[in-house]
């Protein structure tokens, strides 16, 4: 009898579910399950999961982001914009948008590793910033929101064995981070904070780095994401990011992460975003109203964490 | 004794008072710069414009209250605005029939997510969120387009003023009277304080920490409800827009926080937040009578909503043994 | 076999508690009678919090009997046992900061109609229980968490009375409390126990138990060993009932200080709001000097001002004769010598309890355990073992989260930690609180193994003893300020008493204020 540790109960429940999906799909519609289909589903859920993998570092140190929506899409809009700028400009545009969320990355962790506010509700605020200077970017002339050749390649092409690019960076994105905090110390410490930051500070960690690095590293990978959307959809336009900020929890969660942070593993939010991403589109293959998809998919979350997700008696 | 009882007092609340201040100002700025006359009209419409949210941010401010937060709420006003768009029309009895079911709804939201919450033992943020999700898409089955029909009667009895006092504002004292105070000082609510500022100390107290936190997630779901109807009224027809609940959820979390409760539980009420929720729409008030060029009206909100969250960052600079940082 | 000769109000028969493989209760038959006071004794891991919890109804057990004037019960929860008139006040506090002393003395029966509490007949009932517990000045309205951690005690105190109980028990309800006050709760206990009230009383402290009980019951591994009448037994026999073999407390021996040794930690003119004023003091390497003197007087404080956690410190600090701005834990522990801290409370400040005993022993001495960036494994395993092995520290599986340690295995991997980093300058504020008679042991011969080895030792310590047995020169704060400083066979604990009550020189100190 093979032993299953409590981490990894979560991961082997969703990939039960994911088949279930593949499963119900398949019968609604045998191509459901055709390797082109579920090619262009992976494509789809590596924008969710690239940007999800950041998120994955600020919720494992018992934080969260809620600037996501606009970091998308202001380092969509940043990387669309520096691409006009001259001859220079398509080469550098990635990485300025990355470089965006950088800044934007730097100044939420700021608020909470300095400042003490907590992540929930300066983010809030640094959302709402980002908003107002994206309307008032895109209000006053025409913008230029064109994607680059560069951008859609990287986002829509299938260079290598017939494998969206997508997919093949968001692999990259993956296993560096999952390698990142299973060998380096600052992925120990992440957890440590994650767990107990009086204990981490007073073991002599650098805490603030820590926090701050990891609101870095989720706006870069926010707005990496934003940018490929970009690629995808050939224009970067408002709101854009908007429809990845509850997924995305949703994926990490599913995955086994706690939200209260200090547990979890990236094969666990990369199989949650990947069943995120079945059961949408699943549903839209059963051609589910939006009425129906919404209730189905608050439904699906609050099963699954009743089986595996539930907290601790509070005994003392 | 009772000099160093109102000292006390006075000391304890020092968060509500400063967002009362701040809010009396920048009112008055409004009133003084408003091109037009200060009419009881001009005070209903911006009353009946805050009072949704100050509902919102009532809902809110109970779950905050236990540590837990209720990302629903948007979706259960929608959810409410979209059930009275269907029923609340036609006969008097079927209005009354009508905000019944709608009021009812919220309950039962707030049921279903305070069961979720202290019996499934779920995170609330997560656990909220998906059951957001369950009742926007109600809301969408039910309004699938905006429109709908709701009684003009009722709406012209509530959006209107009494005695020269916005109706709006009316009720909303009403609720914090007839239903904030007593619940306050109820077993039920000290239990909702007592488990958010220690929930283990507060079970072995034998503090009946589980019935007091589904009621704080029932009591979100009827005032969440209510202020669903209320904007029905206003708006005279239901819509279910997620962006629209979105950001009153989001923005009900930002009215607590400016009203001086606590996001991790134990202190605050919902007359902070009310006054947070009217802070938070004045700004807005505000940039339109100062003619801000409207491209510039969101950025302006973002910064004063980031600046008035922050306040809370001046305890850094007080605290000068960092342990005490790590709650 | 009770010290009223009234029969036992509460009693257990072969009660057993079982923690997935461990054992905390096997079998248990035990009894308290009313008026009377009786004191629990055990080393950590003997089973006290685990009884003290059946009792109070927060724990159910496996097996056996509970049985409450001879009426069997069962206590789903706290509130049940509350019913039957038992009030615990537990070593964790059990008041709700935000609340005020009012709300968390009444939060089980205020007074009221229709579920509605009535502030002011609550404020008054409050007052009242405040008064009885001798602290009127606090005012019913004030709000916990402003409140100093003695006051708190009280306050508990207080709340636990107002219950009316028929059996009141007390989990090292004493530690926080400054002597004065532990007079009076002293005070309140005889008083109440001549009112007929069954007391449980679990202490550390064998000159309390000594000052208060007329029973004492030892339990070992789980068992109850023995019950007898306090006096009936030397304080040799009980130790040896409560770890099962002869054992004395012997301290290692100190050796000849060479004058002249360096500094390697120096400290002029150190101040911090009105908590710290004006210390000077100095710690050589291969020293160890201890902080005395009562609680509260800045000792806790003056630990986290060296090691940097506190802003606003003025003073000058010198570590190897170089002048060093200290900004916090993680500067301190880059300084050339290494500086250490084992702090007071290891659950929130010592440890990440969820995560595996490996993780916690690395977590200081990563940047050592390092190469190109990444974790060498096979390093971290060696060093972790060396770890295990020079301070015995008891572990089935490394991967097991730290929290299934016992109390002493826990503080022996906070102190592995520290080990790992090499640091040169240790401090410690009281890590042997709580901690078994074994362990406390094999701490004292750990400390002065690393004074042998070169590094500077300052070491806060709330019991006397161990400041005598440890110490080349032991610091007595006292308000903020040395108040004296002792060296070598001046280290007595005549001196030591004196100096904490800041007396002069050389004043006799009463039978009364010795007990303290």
């Amino acid at each position: 009898m093979i032993a299953i540790k409590s981490i990894d109960k979560p991961i082997l429940i969703a990939s039960g579910f994911i088949v279930v999906v593949l499963a119900i799909g398949s019968t609604i519609n045998t191509s459901f399950i055709s390797p082109t289909y579920l090619l262009q589903q992976l494509q789809v859920a590596a924008f969710l999961g690239i940007i999800a993998s950041g998120m994955m570092l600020v919720i494992l140190l018992g934080q969260i982001d809620l600037s996501l929506p606009w970091t998308v899409t202001t380092g969509a809009m940043m990387a669309t914009a520096v691409a006009r700028l001259g001859p220079w400009g398509e080469a550098l545009a990635i990485p300025a948008g990355m470089l965006c969320g950088l800044a934007i990355g730097i100044v939420n962790g700021f608020g909470y590793a300095w400042l003490r506010i907590p992540s929930m509700i300066f983010t809030l605020g640094t959302n709402a910033v980002l908003q107002g200077l994206m309307v008032l970017y895109t209000g006053g002339f025409a913008p230029q929101t064109q994607a680059t050749p560069l951008m859609q390649f990287i986002a829509v092409q299938k260079s290598v064995l017939g494998v969206p690019n997508a997919l093949y960076i968001w692999i990259v994105v993956t296993v560096v981070l999952a390698l990142m905090l299973r060998t380096t110390p600052f992925g120990r410490y992440v957890f440590a904070i994650g767990n107990r930051e009086s204990a981490a500070y007073l073991s002599g960690v650098r805490t603030r780095s820590v926090i701050v690095g990891c609101f870095a590293v989720n706006g870069v990978t926010a707005a990496l994401g934003g940018v490929m959307l970009t690629g995808y959809s050939t224009k970067a336009y408002q709101g854009m990011g908007d429809a990845y900020l509850l997924p995305a929890i949703a994926a990490i969660v599913l995955g086994g992460t706690s939200i209260l942070g200090g547990k979890g593993q990236y094969i666990g939010t990369v199989i949650g975003v990947i069943l995120i991403v079945l059961l949408q589109s699943m549903l839209s293959v059963m051609q589910m109203p939006e009425a129906g998809r919404q209730i189905i998919y608050g439904v699906v979350i609050v099963v699954m964490l009743l089986v595996y997700g539930r907290g601790a008696k509070v005994h003392s | 004794m009772k000099a160093r009882d109102a000292r006390l007092r006075l000391a304890q609340n020092t968060g509500p008072l400063l967002a009362l201040g701040v809010f009396v100002a920048m009112f008055g700025l409004f009133l003084y710069e408003h091109p037009r006359q200060i009419s009881v009209n001009v005070l209903t419409t911006a009353s009946n414009k805050a009072v949704v949210l100050a509902l919102v941010a009532m809902a809110q401010t109970v779950p905050v209250l236990t540590r837990g937060l209720d990302l629903s709420v948007g979706s259960v006003m929608t959810m409410a605005t979209c059930i009275s768009s269907v029923l609340v029309n036609g006969s008097p009895g079927h209005i009354a029939f009508g905000v019944v079911v709608v009021l009812l709804a919220g309950l039962a939201a707030g049921a279903v997510n305070g069961a979720i919450v202290v019996i499934g033992r779920i995170q609330p943020i997560i656990a909220t969120l998906a059951t957001g999700a369950v009742y926007f898409g109600i809301a969408l089955l039910l309004r699938p387009s905006p429109g709908g029909d709701v009684s003009e009667g009722l709406s012209n009895a509530l959006t209107y003023a009494t005695f020269g006092i916005p109706t709006t504002f009316l009720l909303l004292v009403g609720v914090l009277v007839f239903l904030w105070l007593p619940f306050r000082r109820s077993i039920v609510g000290r239990g909702c304080y007592a488990a958010g500022s220690a929930e283990g100390a507060a079970y072995m107290s034998g503090v009946a920490v589980g019935r007091s936190k589904i009621v704080a997630y029932m009591f979100a779901g009827l005032l969440s409800a209510l202020a669903g109807l209320l904007l029905s009224l206003v708006a005279l027809s239901g819509e279910a827009s997620a962006p629209q609940g979105g950001a009153y959820t989001l923005n009900s979390i930002a009215a607590v926080v400016v009203g001086g409760s606590s996001l991790f539980g134990g202190s605050g009420g919902m007359v902070g937040s009310v006054i947070g929720a009217f802070v938070l729409r004045t700004i807005g008030d505000l940039l339109f009578v100062f003619d801000a060029p409207p491209l510039w009206q969101p950025l302006f909100e973002g910064v004063i909503l980031l600046g008035a969250v922050s306040l809370g960052a001046s305890r850094v600079l007080r605290i000068k043994n960092r342990l005490e940082l790590f709650t | 076999m009770n010290a009223s000769g009234l029969p036992p109000f509460l009693r257990m028969e072969g009660v057993s508690k079982h923690y997935g493989g461990v054992t905390a209760l096997d079998g248990v038959n035990f009894a308290c009678s009313p008026a009377s006071i009786h004191a629990v004794l055990g080393e950590n891991g003997a089973g006290k919090s685990t009884l003290i919890k059946i009792i109070a109804g927060a724990v159910q057990p496996d097996q056996g009997k509970l049985l409450v004037s001879e009426r069997e019960m069962k206590f789903a929860s706290p509130i049940d046992a509350a019913h039957e008139g038992i009030a615990c006040i537990f070593q964790e506090l059990s008041l709700m900061p935000d609340l005020s002393i009012a709300d968390n003395i009444c939060i089980t029966n205020p007074p009221g109609r229709f579920g509605i509490i009535d502030g002011a007949a609550q404020c008054r009932r409050a007052g009242q229980l405040l008064q009885r517990v001798g602290c009127a000045d606090l005012h019913p309205l004030e709000r916990v968490k402003n409140l100093p951690l003695s006051r708190r005690q009280m306050v508990e105190i207080a709340k636990a009375l107002g219950r009316n109980p028929k059996l009141l028990i007390l989990d090292e309800a004493t530690s926080a409390l400054t002597a004065a006050d532990v007079e009076k709760v002293y005070a309140i206990l005889r008083q109440l126990r001549d009112e007929g009230l069954a007391i449980l009383y679990i202490s550390h402290r064998m000159h309390e138990i000594k000052a208060l009980a007329d029973t004492c019951s030892v339990f070992r591994n789980g068992r109850h060993i023995e019950t007898f009448a306090q006096g009936s037994r030397s304080d040799e026999e009980i130790v040896r009932l409560m770890i099962g073999r002869e054992l004395k407390l012997i301290y290692p021996a100190k050796p000849q200080r060479d004058a002249q040794a360096k500094a390697a930690l120096e400290v002029r003119g150190l101040s911090w709001q009105e908590r710290l004023a004006d210390i000077s003091l100095s710690v050589g390497q291969g020293e160890i000097v201890g902080l005395g003197g009562l609680d509260g007087q800045g000792q806790r404080e003056l630990l986290l001002a060296l090691y940097g956690v506190l802003s606003g410190v003025q003073g000058c600090t010198k570590i190897d004769g170089v002048a060093v701005e200290i900004g916090g834990p993680a500067q301190a522990k880059a300084l050339k010598l290494g500086m250490a801290l084992i702090p007071e409370d290891r659950k929130t400040e010592g440890l990440m309890l969820p995560m595996s005993i490996r993780d916690n022993l690395t977590i200081a001495a990563l940047s050592k355990l390092t190469r190109h960036g990444i974790v060498d494994r096979a390093r971290e395993a060696r060093y972790v073992e060396e770890a295990i092995r020079s301070l015995r520290i008891k572990v089935d599986n490394l991967d097991n989260p730290v929290a299934s340690l016992s109390g002493g295995n826990q503080q022996k991997v906070v102190i592995g930690k520290w080990l790992m980093t090499g640091a040169r300058i240790v401090l410690l504020n009281d890590p042997t609180r709580g901690i078994d008679v074994g362990t406390k042991q094999e701490i004292y011969q750990l400390l002065r193994k690393l004074a042998d080895a070169g590094t500077a030792i300052l070491f806060y310590s709330t019991d006397y003893d161990e400041l005598i047995g440890m110490c080349d020169r032991v610091m007595i704060l006292y308000d903020g300020r040395v108040a004296r400083e002792l060296a070598a066979e001046a280290i007595n604990e005549h001196n030591i008493i004196a100096a904490s009550l800041n007396l002069p020189e050389g004043k006799r100190v009463t039978a009364i204020e010795a007990a303290a």
